[in-house]
């Protein structure tokens, strides 16, 4: 799992049904709308060391919802 | 309901109130995976049974051919109890989802988490000294069932009220319609009397939030009110009642996992939702209201599908080691909470139940074990409604 390149995460809005699994397993990548819909902090940017916690989240995901953009 | 036929077979006849099934669906579910993965029966009037999760998934998103409308299996139709937004279908469904989701974000649910606390330990004092208890009687069942009420800003003390009309919706009325709908028509009398009561004097609490909010500059109907608050109260307590009791089952038979989640309280999250995975409580259902196929399966109009959500988390093509609860399991998509637009509105509420009561027995009372027969509520939520521990 470990990536060598820049990481992005992205919730797809239409996917998500607010289970809030990525926001309980990183929140520092992942906030919730007045809703619980989950959507990416800021542009998505993966800071580093907090990748794990990025495929956690994508592997958590009931609705598949997060995706993961190595760039 | 012990006069009922025992199902001949399970990929053609099964009945899922049969005592076979009731006791321990799970192996139940292996066979029917290997040998007929869409089950059918003509009991209650045809009903199928997807039981990999792949094919639960597709019935879940696919709300042309799957209504909402009937969302539990009988033995006849009921008249329709609209309880929105679980009973709607798009394009109903979101305006009303919409307006419940606000009270149940994870931010709403911290709120109530000392209210929890404070409730678990007040039960457990009760039995604490004792050396024995029913943890699903005095312990599980209590705590969803006051917690709601605390929400909805009713009476704790009415716990005995709320389950008895539970029990008349999800399980005697499987066989015999007209007890579900002589509870719906209580309930109705019930909460009119709160809606009146806090229309004149708003509080803080749902019945309140539901009268007052305009979700598009309209409020509420007082139909739409009232069925959301029956829903609100059934969805929200048998249901996690038996994902307590089922946590608690769990380590009273398994002391490596308490005591491991003993040690490690960082690790309660990811064991609560393997708890969760293994013993989903809800099964819910369907009914087909277009001809379609899924996996090679028609599905006919008028029958019903159920929709076990906890069969499909014992699927092993999703899940590795299906059939084994393993605390730390890292890849859990499970759908205890559904798939789809219906996902579970309480989802955060179970979870802040369902951790604060484990969380606080392992505190209180860190060893125990089963001290007598378990029994299970059959039909729609499935979880233990006797569960004596000694300690």
């Amino acid at each position: 799992m470990a990536a060598t390149g820049k990481l992005k995460v992205r919730v797809d809005p239409d996917k998500c049904q607010g289970h809030n699994r990525c926001k309980a397993l990183a929140p520092e990548l992942f906030e919730l709308d007045e809703y619980g819909n989950a959507r990416e902090k800021g542009d998505g940017t993966v800071p580093a060391g907090l990748e794990e916690k990025a495929y956690l989240a994508k592997s958590n995901c009931p609705e598949f919802a997060v995706e993961i953009i190595e760039t | 309901m012990s006069q009922r036929p025992p199902a001949k077979d399970w990929a053609t006849d099964f009945d899922h109130l049969d005592p076979r099934w009731v006791n321990d669906p799970f192996p139940i579910w292996d066979e029917m995976r290997k040998q007929c993965p869409i089950a059918h029966t003509n009991r209650f009037m045809g009903v199928y049974f997807p039981s990999r999760y792949a094919d639960v998934r597709a019935v879940a998103y696919d709300t042309e051919h799957f209504s909402s409308r009937r969302i539990i299996v009988r033995e006849t139709p009921p008249p329709r109890i609209p309880a929105p937004p679980i009973t709607s279908d798009p394009p109903e469904h979101r305006p009303a989802r919409m307006v419940l989701l606000p009270p149940f974000t994870p931010d709403a649910m911290r709120k109530l988490e000392p209210r929890a606390r404070a409730l678990a330990n007040e039960l457990i004092d009760k039995f604490a000294q004792r050396g024995t208890a029913d943890a699903a009687v005095e312990y599980a069942q209590e705590i969803p069932v006051r917690l709601i009420a605390h929400m909805l800003g009713l009476p704790e003390s009415d716990g005995d009220l709320y389950r008895k009309w539970i029990k008349m919706v999800l399980e005697d009325g499987i066989t015999d319609v007209s007890i579900a709908v002589q509870a719906s028509t209580e309930m109705q009398h019930y909460f009119m009397r709160y809606v009146q009561e806090r229309t004149e004097k708003p509080g803080d609490d749902l019945v309140s939030y539901l009268i007052n909010v305009k979700p598009n500059g309209q409020p509420l109907t007082s139909e739409n009110v009232i069925g959301s608050l029956r829903l609100l109260l059934i969805a929200g307590i048998d249901t996690t009642w038996s994902g307590i009791g089922s946590c608690i089952w769990h380590l009273a038979k398994h002391p490596e996992d308490r005591r491991r989640l003993a040690a490690e309280p960082k690790l309660m999250p990811t064991a609560i939702e393997e708890f969760l995975r293994a013993y989903a409580p809800v099964t819910m259902a369907r009914e087909v209201v277009k001809e379609t196929e899924i996996n090679g399966c028609t599905f006919k109009p008028g029958e019903m599908v159920l929709l076990s959500f906890p069969a499909a988390n014992r699927d092993p093509e999703m899940f590795p080691d299906a059939d084994k609860v393993i605390i730390d399991r890292k890849e859990n998509r499970h759908a205890a909470f559904g798939l789809g637009i219906h996902r579970c509105v309480g989802s955060n509420l179970a979870r802040l139940e369902m951790t604060v009561a484990v969380e606080e027995l392992l505190k209180r009372i860190p060893e125990f074990s089963l001290a007598g027969e378990v029994t299970w509520s059959e039909g729609t939520v499935r979880g233990p409604r006797r569960l004596p521990i000694k300690f």
